[in-house]
């Protein structure tokens, strides 16, 4: 299901003028804090009516401003997973579950119950109350309450954002098997760009109510202009082969082996790899005697360079692209050019185990749409 | 002091009736004027907020002469109502009139005030999860609120037994038809010899609202203790 939208809201110092199509998968809104990305997943939960748009996701039209069709939030069958959980306080885990379902139109498809709690494993806290749960188990409660409420759309508002690390560890996995194992769309808000690299199948990068970038993870992750230097990052599509005695997992990459702290998934899984483009070093010639592990070879396609000291430079190894950041100085020593053969040298333990998720990115075919209005 | 009298009897069992009645019959416009005030915006809002309030701080012999005027055989209201065969003054359902709108400004207060404290983003949460906005206000904001309703009831009809004023302007003082409680022990006091009776009265004046005040006390814990998690 294809997810449409083009959104114009004006508020006092703010205006917000997107538009932009994402093909079936998980959708993420992806930028800093006041770039609108709240603002657009309320739109589209009907919470918030934009002074002028056009929502659709496949051939279903939510806000047709121009034609005067504004479908209430409530007949928009949505899961939405908010920040703050937003549980019932009043009902225990279990009627917090069943409340949208309870909603649902009789025969819509929604996964069971059981399925659902055992998914989350909900299974010790259906009899409880919410101000007797932590955050992790609110959350996931949450995501549990939106899935069963058999919405034809998931959104996701930074549902980890109020949580600690091994909080968000607990919970990001359940996103990529919704992605992966639950055919409904999620239309997902985010400004970390581990998230991003390990959830989205489309990339839609926001600054100040515009869309600065839209794409696969790994080519807006290694957008500068999209991202900043700083961020910048590639996206690695691998698959694990073994663990090893020592700690390490080893993966096959188009380019080559790829070794990792130990992961849990099992051999033969597919897995996405985030690397910080200045976690990236680069030899023309292949280095020897060195302590990195991770030697991958690749073809430069194309050098960037910005208004500072530094340079980005991009190759391709194998079908994915790698994201170098150099400093404008050693491209020149090196006489770094398009086309040229080139290794990229990665530090096994510079990569940490929130940069790696399941699944592999989609080939998203997604455009820039022309802004509205 | 020996037991209640038949005439100390019925006007307790007059006084729980017309509080009672009151109490339930002024509950759902209660929770509609503490929503309206509490939730929209609209023209006439101060108006509104006023005339809830006014029984309040009105004498309440004014209060009941208003009604006497409004409500009385020959009041704007009342002749319409008479049509129908509904006569308020001087019966007992006039005396559940008077009491309900003297008990008004403090239910509709302790309503408001729960509906404030209601996070309006579990309202929204509940929308986009299906409901309508009944819906939601039956199953989210209802059930949040229900401390609140609680409390409000329970002064709303506290302030029903205890309604002298406004009465007896009203309704006059009848027995088994409008004597309530105070109306009667004002009664017995003009009475040569009726302390002992008007005694009585008092003892079950202040059980009743000492047990109303617990009730609501107990209610309202056990509600907070449910919504907290345990």
């Amino acid at each position: 299901m294809t997810l449409s939208i083009a959104v114009t809201h004006r508020f006092a110092g703010f205006d917000l003028d997107v538009a932009f199509e994402a093909p079936p998968g998980a959708t993420v809104l992806f930028g800093p804090s006041g770039s609108g990305k709240t603002t657009l997943v309320n739109a589209v939960a009907g919470l918030l009516r934009p002074d002028a748009g056009r929502i659709a996701a496949g051939d279903w039209l939510l806000l047709d401003t121009a034609a005067g069709r504004f479908v209430p939030p409530h007949r928009r069958r949505l899961g939405y997973v908010f920040q703050e959980s937003r549980l019932f306080p009043h009902l225990t885990v279990r009627q917090n579950l069943g409340y949208g379902r309870w909603f649902a139109p009789r025969g819509a498809r929604a996964e069971s119950m059981s399925r659902v709690v055992e998914m989350l494993g909900l299974g010790p806290l259906l009899n409880r109350r919410p101000g007797a749960l932590s955050g992790g188990e609110k959350q996931r409660v949450a995501i549990g309450r939106a899935l069963l409420a058999a919405p034809k759309l998931i959104l996701a508002d930074e549902p980890l954002a109020a949580l600690d690390e091994p909080r968000k560890a607990e919970i990001l996995p359940y996103f990529e098997r919704l992605r992966d194992e639950v055919s409904v769309p999620i239309l997902y808000v985010s400004h970390s760009s581990a998230e991003v690299a390990r959830l989205a199948t489309t990339v839609v990068a926001l600054r100040a109510g515009r869309v600065v970038a839209i794409g696969p993870p790994g080519r807006v992750l290694g957008d500068v202009a999209a991202v900043g230097a700083r961020g910048a990052a590639s996206v690695l599509t691998a698959r694990v082969v073994a663990h090893h005695a020592d700690g390490l997992t080893e993966l096959a990459t188009a380019a080559g082996a790829l070794w990792l702290p130990r992961l849990p998934d099992a051999p033969g899984s597919a897995v996405r790899v985030r690397i910080a483009a200045q976690d990236v070093i680069l030899s023309r010639a292949r280095p020897e005697g060195l302590s990195a592990l991770n030697i991958l070879a690749g073809t430069i396609t194309g050098i960037r360079h910005g208004e500072g000291p530094g340079a980005m430079v991009t190759l391709a190894v194998g079908a994915d692209r790698l994201a170098a950041r150099l400093t404008r100085r050693s491209a020149e020593a090196l006489g770094l050019a398009p086309g040229q053969s080139c290794h990229a040298i990665l530090k096994t333990v510079a990569i940490a185990p929130e940069d790696v998720g399941t699944g592999t990115p989609g080939a998203g075919r997604a455009r820039t749409g022309p802004a509205t209005g | 002091m020996g037991g209640l009298g038949p005439e100390e009897w019925q006007a307790v069992r007059l006084s729980l009736r017309v509080s009672g009645v009151a109490t339930l019959a002024s509950l759902p416009l209660g929770i509609l004027a503490a929503h309206a005030l509490a939730r929209w915006s609209f023209r006439g809002k101060a108006l509104l907020n006023g005339l809830v309030h006014l029984p309040l701080i009105l004498p309440p012999v004014v209060t009941g002469y208003l009604l006497l005027l409004t409500f009385g055989r020959r009041g704007a209201v009342g002749e319409v109502l008479a049509q129908f065969g509904i006569v308020l003054a001087f019966r007992w359902t006039g005396a559940a009139l008077a009491a309900a709108v003297m008990g008004f400004p403090l239910m509709v207060r302790a309503i408001r005030l729960a509906l404030e404290a209601v996070d309006p983003k579990l309202e929204a949460a509940a929308r986009t999860l299906g409901a309508s906005p009944p819906w939601v206000f039956a199953t989210v904001t209802l059930p949040l609120i229900l401390p609140g309703v609680i409390a409000g009831s329970i002064l709303a009809f506290a302030k029903a037994m205890g309604e002298f004023g406004a009465t007896i302007t009203f309704v006059a003082n009848i027995p088994g038809e409008t004597r309530t409680i105070p109306s009667a022990i004002h009664a017995f006091l003009q009475m040569p010899g009726g302390e002992a009776a008007a005694g009585r009265l008092v003892i079950v004046s202040v059980a009743l609202a000492m047990g109303a005040l617990w009730l609501s006390e107990v209610l309202a814990r056990r509600l907070a203790r449910r919504v907290a998690g345990q």
